[in-house]
């Protein structure tokens, strides 16, 4: 039995077939790197090996960490990046576009069959359109611009399966932090990750991300799911191109050569995770009157167009508790936009929302604006290690979208659907 | 030949590479290398020693430096019953040998923190002096034994251009 891992793998090293455990060289269809990984760091070692970008055609620049800048150094890296895009003769270069695994989706740049890398650890985010895809050091990622090319140890696969479907207001993010607590940090042991079942294939496309997004959490290289229709509409919207064979990248049921583990999505609560781990979930209920300072819904993982949809199907009509400031960094100006036209963005204003750039913002804790001394956050992010969002005494707690709107609203931890049910 | 060090704890990235000095060149961020759980390593190690480590090893963030630190170090292997996939992808690429531990650490009550051993590289076997003893561990695959021996993967390709 051949795993859709290993198909990726096997295709993307010109081989028949891959075993568990064989280490092969992978030809890269696409390399993604941004302004922090990228440029500033790959420049001197392609110097040192006298070499320019392998194919400037296969290489995506995104700049979403120093953005805005804000000091001489910041604007430094942007010149720098900018300098370099220019230099390489990259095409494909998305300036203050919003957060790089949002942003190369959104522009068609990633399609079933594919083996990409990326400069940073949310890469596996590419995994949800049954791409092979995963991130690297700066110095590999040198190593992929110089050659095109990058060594793997073909994973086994563990199955993720989600049966039946979610009850309202329950998303992704939910599956993915109940997912975190079951296996724990690291639980996904480097091995090739698949998504399957019902709940699954119910996802819209960028929710979809977010459970491949969060392979990284899980520890695991590749978050895979196989695509289907909404994948292929998603794909043609964005103006990428197919390729004719895309029905062939499946998943089988039975195809994993790893652990199997299954979960009911039909009995799933809201999630949140305590401070200082993703593996730290319980139910929302288990946090009931817990109240927080900060309520936001920001970066790759929860600010998409569906997170932003999310929070005002919660927000609409109602307003931020006092007390609480509710902080929104669209992950992409597209998705932004989106949410302007329908009407999202402005129920997200009229509850009292404060709008952030279109960046990695307080979720990298790049920029100036940071969580203060124990200040305690609930955030639509996807990790809350000690200090990464600011001080390092303050908390953050992570949950969807609908948790963290309804929990502004009423000003501590809220399960949305007491909000929205009664 | 080098001294045993032996953590019974996870190893993570920040211990490893604390955040704090992460903007600190490398000399200074090694100063701090693992002093949160074992403070006297940084002042004692010796090139040549080995870190001998449980599960996981090195789990955490990306970054690079986790491993750059122990070579700088002078640490002549990292062996462990598992480490965390990008912590092991970075130690080859930057030339420090992994070698996954392929048994059970409590079989082996030699394997003290602070015992003379040395490794085998190319015969993948880890060197217990003071007993006159061999312990296998699991050989690195060639392909990455070359990426190692060649010093990590930037001399490994300055190599490969020169050649071609």
């Amino acid at each position: 039995m051949t795993t859709l891992a290993q198909k990726l793998i096997a295709e993307a090293a010109g081989l028949e077939n891959v075993a568990v455990g064989d280490v092969v060289v992978c030809h890269v269809s696409l390399a993604m790197i941004h302004d922090s990984g990228g440029p500033r760091r790959v420049k001197p070692i392609l110097e040192k090996l006298n070499r320019k970008v392998w194919d400037a055609e296969r290489v995506v620049v995104v700049t979403d960490h120093y953005v805005p800048v804000f000091d001489d150094e910041t604007r430094a890296i942007q010149k720098l990046t900018r300098d370099w895009v220019y230099d390489q003769e990259i095409k494909n270069f998305y300036e203050e576009q919003g957060i790089c695994h949002v942003v190369v989706p959104e522009n068609g740049h990633i399609v079933p069959g594919m083996f990409c890398v990326g400069g940073d650890s949310h890469s596996p985010t590419g995994g949800a359109f049954g791409a092979y895809m995963f991130g690297v050091g700066a110095t590999e990622m040198a190593g992929v611009l110089a050659t095109g090319e990058i060594w793997v140890k073909v994973p086994k696969t563990i199955m993720i399966e989600w049966r039946n479907s979610l009850s309202p207001l329950v998303t992704a993010k939910d599956m993915m932090l109940k997912t975190c607590r079951s296996i724990g940090l690291g639980g996904g042991r480097y091995q090739a990750i698949q998504y399957a079942g019902q709940a699954v294939y119910n996802l819209s496309m960028q929710e979809r991300m977010t459970m491949s997004n969060m392979a990284a959490e899980l520890g695991a290289q590749a978050g895979l799911i196989a695509p289907d229709e909404i994948t292929a509409g998603y794909i043609k919207n964005a103006g990428g191109r197919l390729p004719e064979v895309w029905q062939s990248y499946r998943i089988e049921t039975q195809g994993a050569d790893g652990e199997v583990l299954r979960f009911d999505a039909a009995s799933l609560a809201p999630q949140i995770a305590a401070p200082h781990s993703p593996a730290n979930a319980d139910d929302a209920e288990a946090f009931r009157n817990i109240p927080l300072d900060i309520a936001y819904i920001g970066a790759c993982t929860g600010a998409k167009y569906v997170d932003l949809k999310a929070a005002a199907t919660v927000l609409s009509g109602r307003s931020v508790a006092k007390g609480v400031t509710l902080k929104v960094a669209p992950a992409s100006l597209l998705d932004q936009k989106q949410a302007e036209a329908d009407g999202t963005m402005q129920i997200l204003e009229e509850a009292g929302a404060q709008f952030l750039p279109t960046s990695c913002g307080i979720c990298a804790g790049y920029g100036t604006d940071r969580l203060l001394e124990d200040q305690v956050c609930l955030s639509s992010t996807a990790r809350n290690f000690r200090g990464r969002m600011g001080a390092t005494n303050s908390k953050v707690y992570l949950a969807s979208p609908y948790t963290v709107a309804a929990s502004a609203i009423t000003g501590e931890m809220t399960d949305p659907r007491h909000l929205m049910e009664g | 030949m080098g001294r045993l060090w032996k953590f019974e704890e996870t190893i993570d990235t920040d211990v490893l590479a604390p955040g704090p000095y992460m903007n600190s060149p490398l000399s200074e961020l090694a100063r701090h290398c693992l002093e949160a759980v074992r403070p006297e390593f940084a002042t004692s190690v010796k090139v040549g020693d080995v870190l001998l480590a449980g599960e996981n090893m090195g789990v955490g963030s990306s970054r690079e430096q986790a491993a750059e630190v122990l070579k700088y170090l002078g640490i002549q292997a990292v062996v462990a019953t598992s480490f965390a996939g990008i912590f092991y992808r970075n130690a080859i690429n930057l030339g420090l040998p992994v070698f996954v531990f392929p048994s059970c650490l409590a079989d082996f009550p030699q394997l003290k923190d602070g015992a003379q051993v040395s490794v085998d590289f190319d015969g993948a076997k880890l060197r217990l002096i003071d007993f006159d003893r061999d312990i296998n561990l699991e050989p690195l695959p060639n392909f990455l034994r070359d990426l190692v021996a060649d010093g990590g993967l930037v001399p490994h390709l300055e190599k490969r251009f020169a050649v071609s």
